[in-house]
């Protein structure tokens, strides 16, 4: 063979690679993407979420095609082979809590890197659509977990169906007949569970990998943010790679090792010790089979959409329909993709904002727990009070955002990264 | 070949092609977006259903299922009846002008039933669908204690969920999170409490 075509691939190694290389960008790719993908050197703590939830993404799609072979997604089988696997299937209940826990731990992943992306301005320009993509796999995780969470057809599951399903019959005039359409029966049924697993084994997680996978190319395109908030690529040393900057791998690749060893510490303690984690994980109602004649004395979500739940308890009906109330859970997530634009800053990371910010984060962040806490309870005492006022929070944080970001007396950001390497 | 490329000719072409081809697209997803419609045999299971009211002793309740929906089957006595029309200024909805309900219902006023003896309604929560508790029935009182009902409440449904209160012909009370009175179905009822769920006249069913 000529020489030629080699040359076209320099740098490539002979053999079985070189063949490859010739055939697929192999060596191009991780090259691009791994190991000489210039990532800051300044990444803490709050870095390690990113590649957490790819994990549990990992987890939960593994675990789930083991389940989906021995779970049967009718009325009359769910529960009882959800039964089946806890009990008679070798090592069932270890799939199913690997499962039902991931579902939990994705969800604080996810709300943990988000907060990391609100302390050091990952969301700002220009990483909007790095920041939408993330808002749609956010969306679309929901969607994936009140799908999952219908299949075991317990008694929650069919109430908490129930319950989200029906908000969509507030909508006006076409609110009856959607409801309708999405159940495909008079009342949550047979034909509900099955278009739900459905979706939840095939259609959603379709998706969400597209996206992810488009969450990772935007990244790389346009390169890490970094605790500092500035940008790598703007001092740059002679071999043009940027000075501030270290190969992903094997720096990065081995610090989320340690990472990933640190979850799953946690992870597998609550597999082993605490798989319901005293009812927020795994609903005690929902060992009791599906009853459409028993409402469960009080319905909860999971508790990573309780926030969500509160702020649709806050708000009363008003004019003879209870929409209002879905507008504003809708708005809550909703307003998550405006982000880059509500945000008026000069400077990114918490590092070098001023002390309006750094308050309206905190009253963000408790008013947030808050409305968890009131999803958890009942109806009444305090906690529709707390419900009402934390909504109002949530949602003063992103729509004062433009004129408190603007006013805050910011600091002077550094040319190169700062820390203690 | 020749030079000249006819740039306008290639786009209306392609434009039509991709219109063409997005109208098909569109005829070929109304398949799969009816086929979540309720299946035929869902809708026949949606026939009306028999109930035999006559056993009930005052303040007793029935549950029944109706479309797969649970029916309440409420047996009212004087005493009850009797204090039906002294709370209108507390309720949203008093007259059931924005509730749902046939005509015949709508004309009973506060009593909301063909035979004021008998409450029929569906026992489905306004707010997000949820099953209410009659709270006159002993085995929910633990389910009801420590709610803070409101002095003033005459008692009736509770709904454990979100907290909405309806009285003893499920008219919802001021300020609840449900926004109208619960449902009451069609429904036929015979002088020795024969009641058929989802026909407006027991006859003609038969």
């Amino acid at each position: 063979m000529a020489a030629a075509p080699e040359s076209s691939h320099a740098g490539s190694a002979g053999g079985f690679v070189g063949w490859i290389d010739q055939r697929f960008p192999l060596t191009k790719l991780w090259r691009s993407q791994v190991s000489e993908y210039y990532a800051p050197k300044n990444f803490n703590f709050w870095y390690y979420f990113g590649v957490l939830s790819l994990v549990v993404l990992v987890n939960q799609l593994v675990t789930g095609i083991f389940l989906t072979m021995s779970y049967k997604p009718s009325a009359a089988e769910a529960f009882s082979s959800i039964e089946y696997i806890m009990r008679d299937l070798d090592w069932g209940w270890l799939i199913r809590y690997m499962h039902s826990t991931g579902a939990s731990a994705f969800f604080i992943v996810v709300y943990l890197h988000m907060f990391r992306a609100l302390l050091y301005g990952s969301h700002r320009k220009p990483r909007e659509l790095l920041w939408i993509f993330g808002c749609l796999i956010f969306l679309l995780l929901m969607a994936e977990a009140f799908m999952g969470y219908v299949l075991p057809w317990g008694n929650m599951s069919f109430w908490g169906a129930q319950v989200i399903v029906s908000l969509f019959g507030s909508l006006p005039v076409i609110g009856g007949g959607l409801v309708e359409w999405i159940r495909g029966d008079y009342v949550i049924a047979d034909p509900t569970l099955n278009r739900f697993f459905a979706l939840h084994v095939a259609a959603l997680p379709i998706a969400l990998i597209f996206l992810v996978i488009a969450h990772l190319m935007a990244l790389h395109e346009v390169g890490s943010n970094n605790p500092d908030g500035i940008e790598i690529h703007d001092q740059e040393g002679p071999d043009g790679h940027p000075l501030d900057g270290i190969p992903f791998h094997p720096y990065y690749t081995v610090k989320d090792l340690v990472g990933v060893a640190g979850f799953l510490l946690l992870f597998c303690g609550v597999i082993f010790f605490a798989p319901s984690f005293g009812g927020l994980f795994l609903e005690s109602p929902n060992f009791d089979p599906a009853n459409p004649l028993q409402t469960p004395p009080h319905i909860a979500p999971v508790w990573y959409f309780t926030p969500f739940y509160a702020m649709l308890r806050a708000v009363p009906s008003f004019a003879g329909t209870q929409v209002w109330g879905v507008i504003v859970m809708g708005a809550s997530v909703v307003i998550l993709f405006f982000l880059p634009w509500l945000d008026r800053s000069p400077v990114r990371s918490i590092r070098y904002r001023g002390p309006i910010y750094k308050i309206m984060l905190g009253i963000f962040v408790l008013s947030f727990i808050a409305l968890g806490v009131c999803g958890l309870k009942p109806p009444a005492g305090i906690y529709p009070t707390i419900g009402k006022v934390c909504t109002v929070l949530y949602f003063a944080f992103f729509l004062l955002m433009p004129w408190y970001t603007k006013l805050d007396r910011t600091k002077p950001v550094p040319e190169r990264v700062t820390g203690h390497a | 070949m020749d030079e000249q490329v006819d740039h306008s000719r290639r786009r209306l072409l392609t434009a039509a092609t991709v219109g063409t081809g997005a109208v098909g697209l569109a005829f070929a997803a109304a398949p799969f977006l009816a086929s979540w419609q309720p299946s035929e045999r869902a809708k026949a299971l949606g026939a009306p259903v028999d109930v035999d009211a006559s056993k009930l002793e005052v303040g007793q309740m029935l549950k029944v299922v109706w479309r797969g929906q649970p029916v309440f089957v409420v047996r009212r006595g004087p005493a009850t009846l009797d204090i039906l029309g002294g709370h209108d200024d507390q309720l949203a909805d008093p007259k059931s002008d924005d509730s749902t309900q046939p005509a015949y219902i709508k004309a009973s006023g506060a009593a909301r039933a063909r035979n004021p003896d008998y409450w029929v309604g569906l026992a489905v929560c306004t707010h997000l669908g949820c099953s209410p508790l009659g709270a006159f029935e002993a085995h929910n009182a633990s389910q009801i204690a420590g709610v803070d009902l409101g002095g003033s409440w005459p008692g009736g449904f509770y709904c454990p969920c979100h907290g909405s209160r309806y009285d003893i012909s499920g008219r919802v009370f001021k300020g609840q999170p449900a926004p109208k009175n619960l449902t009451v179905p069609s429904y036929a009822i015979s002088t020795d409490a024969k009641i058929v769920i989802g026909v407006d006249d027991a006859a003609k069913s038969a």
